[in-house]
């Protein structure tokens, strides 16, 4: 077992970092504030071969591993939360195509992603099913040699940008089993039928998109089916497994990132004469938050490295998104308790931060959920 | 056309509490990142615009420990053909002279058409290593060049003189450029282009194969010793202007006009 990340490895890190470093910190602000993430920052990140790094080169992608991927989300959010989820969500739903989707699928909608031709969502979430994954109700029935598609989905990342989505739909409602009664289908946006309205006044991650979809009498080919019908739930749950590493990797960042704005802050400001760092309130503060992002990250690319060998450990993937995503929380709070009445104000990055991180004890699973999958790991369904 | 770049890797000191060690003549900076030294960044992207533009290959050089090899990659992944990395335990913190005779060696006796170096390292700062470089091979080399076009046989440069004057010098290869920053916008580094250096090589040398004997090195490293470092002195303290944003405008005014020079 090694704990050393490969020179190559560190070479991406550091790309990522210097990216990110260069480019987001013209825009963060902005970004922030308008709800949008600039065309030019999409363009530079596919050039630079952000987009696709864990696609088979066959595909346009750089032959790499989750890992790999993880290093380049956490470094992209490390430097701003909302632009790292707008540029690391243009592949969001690829993991399902490249898992279950046919060749021919993964040729027609996998290049362009890499190209920065075209961006990707996912769609499960509905107004009433949330963690319940299973009472998604949005409609596909086979007529012909089409599926006509009616719903409405919710709090779906890239909706307003997306050239296709994966929907997660109710194909089969009477199966006996209820985990066997949804498919999904991939669905180009250009199609009639297809409304996207964008979701306004997110708390945090508000440069990345979020819309509502509407989709009325939707028709696609039949081809457009991913895999067999009514695998969508197993397809989704082993989707999770992968995308819960991406996610993971984005607590992370932004606990680092933030960690970083609080090492800086209690070096510099100077209160009874001395820096904040030299009280030891503060130094014990710092050295708890260096421990826990060490600690999530560790089981991160514990988990990420798994995956790249082949194991999709449900359990330690699980732990490592519950982790991560309260390391990011814990660790914005107490940066900006660091930060004093200044964190408390727009000006600082940390602000930001601190409503940026939220989202990842709740998307891609909540922490609940999370939770859930870890103890029936260990204890069954008891 | 056959290009050279040298490269330094160096410690980023900007956020870090140096302080200099008990022998006065070495910094602590505990657990210091390191990083290609700024001016190299600007030389090797002139390189790879030259090599683009006119084609040839581009060879890039650097001394230093296994660790600094970060910074050769760099150069392969953004364009350079292929690497040489010179490393001996003697040449740690040798003075410009000695790492010259380790760069004129690694050189040995292929022939470069263009060898561009960085006007200085964020380290040391000496400045030197290009100059001595050039003198060493025997070409003519300009120094702190901040615009460079190659066309002809011929260098042409602009060089960057104090209060934003510039002087144009035309230089016949084979010849030496030491790049001041600003010159070009360094590229970032893309996944492509890291895939692509792993397949690239990268030659190592040590003191016996570029021709340094240890009596050598030693002769160098007579010729300037660093007796010790002096830190900052630290300022009298910061004046805090109060009042309203108009009472402070007006205050910072005053002063700068007392000041003078500026307004």
């Amino acid at each position: 077992m090694s704990f050393n990340l490969t020179s190559e490895q560190i070479d991406i890190q550091k790309a990522a970092r210097e990216f990110a470093r260069g480019e987001f910190t013209k825009w963060a602000r902005e970004a922030d504030e308008k709800e949008y993430c600039p065309e030019v920052l999409y363009k530079q990140a596919a050039e630079l071969g952000f987009q696709g790094i864990f696609f088979p080169e066959e595909y346009g992608g750089a032959g790499l591993g989750y890992m790999e991927f993880c290093l380049v989300i956490e470094e992209f959010w490390r430097v701003d939360p909302g632009l790292g989820q707008s540029l690391g969500s243009v592949v969001f739903g690829s993991d399902l195509l490249l898992t279950f989707g046919s060749e021919e699928q993964k040729k027609k909608y996998l290049p362009p992603i890499t190209e920065g031709e075209a961006i990707m969502a996912a769609a499960i979430t509905e107004a009433d099913a949330g963690s319940d994954v299973t009472a998604v109700a949005t409609r596909a029935v086979l007529d012909g040699d089409e599926w006509v598609i009616n719903g409405t989905k919710m709090f779906i990342t890239n909706g307003n940008l997306a050239d296709y989505i994966i929907l997660y739909c109710l194909t089969d409602p009477d199966n006996p089993s209820r985990h066997q009664r949804h498919s999904c289908i991939i669905v180009e946006t250009d199609r009639p039928g297809f409304a996207a309205t964008k979701i306004h006044g997110k708390m945090g991650i508000r440069a990345s998109d979020t819309a509502e979809l509407s989709l009325t009498d939707l028709r696609v080919p039949k081809e457009n089916l991913i895999g067999e019908r009514g695998e969508g739930f197993a397809q989704f749950m082993a989707f999770f497994n992968r995308t819960r590493l991406h996610i993971a990797a984005q607590g992370i960042g932004v606990a680092q990132g933030a960690l970083d704005m609080a090492t800086r802050h209690v070096k510099n400001r100077v209160q009874f004469g001395r820096p904040l760092a030299a009280l030891q309130a503060v130094q014990f503060k710092i050295a708890e938050m260096a421990t826990r992002v060490e600690a999530s990250r560790s089981l991160l690319y514990r988990a990420a490295s798994l995956a790249d060998q082949g194991i999709f450990d449900h359990k330690l993937i699980a732990m490592a998104k519950w982790t991560a995503g309260e390391t990011g929380v814990r660790v914005t709070d107490e940066a900006l308790q660091l930060h004093g009445g200044y964190g408390y104000l727009a000006e600082y990055d940390i602000e930001r931060f601190y409503r940026d991180a939220k989202i990842v004890e709740l998307y891609e699973g909540t922490k609940e959920v999370e939770k859930q999958v870890i103890a029936r790991v260990i204890l069954g369904k008891a | 056309m056959k290009i050279a770049v040298f490269v330094k890797h160096v410690p980023d000191v900007a956020e870090a509490d140096l302080e200099v060690a008990a022998d006065g003549r070495t910094v602590k900076g505990g657990e210091l990142p390191f990083e290609m030294n700024e001016w190299d960044r600007f030389a090797l992207e002139e390189a790879v615009l030259v090599k683009d533009s006119l084609g040839g290959e581009l060879t890039s050089f650097l001394i230093g420990d296994e660790a600094a090899e970060e910074s050769l990659r760099r150069c392969l992944a953004v364009g350079a053909d292929r690497a040489v990395r010179v490393w001996d335990d003697g040449l740690a913190g040798a003075n410009p002279f000695a790492l010259t005779a380790a760069m004129r060696g690694a050189i040995g006796e292929d022939e470069y058409d263009l060898i561009l170096c960085g006007a200085q390292s964020s380290d040391d700062g000496y400045g030197l290593g290009g100059p001595l470089l050039a003198e060493a091979l025997g070409v003519p080399s300009v120094a702190l060049v901040n615009k460079m076009k190659v066309e002809g046989g011929k260098v042409l440069v602009t060089r960057e003189l104090e209060g934003g004057w510039g002087e144009e010098v035309e230089v016949d290869l084979p010849a030496l450029v030491t790049i001041q920053t600003g010159i070009n916008e360094p590229r970032y580094v893309s996944i492509l282009g890291i895939k692509k250096a792993r397949k690239k090589p990268i030659d190592l040398m040590d003191a016996v194969s570029v021709g340094i004997t240890a009596e050598r090195l030693a002769t160098e490293k007579e010729k300037l010793s660093l007796v010790g470092i002096e830190t900052p002195a630290v300022g009298e303290g910061a004046e805090i202007l109060e009042g309203s944003p108009e009472e402070v405008a007006a205050k910072c005014l005053a002063l700068l006009k007392e000041a003078g020079g500026v307004l």
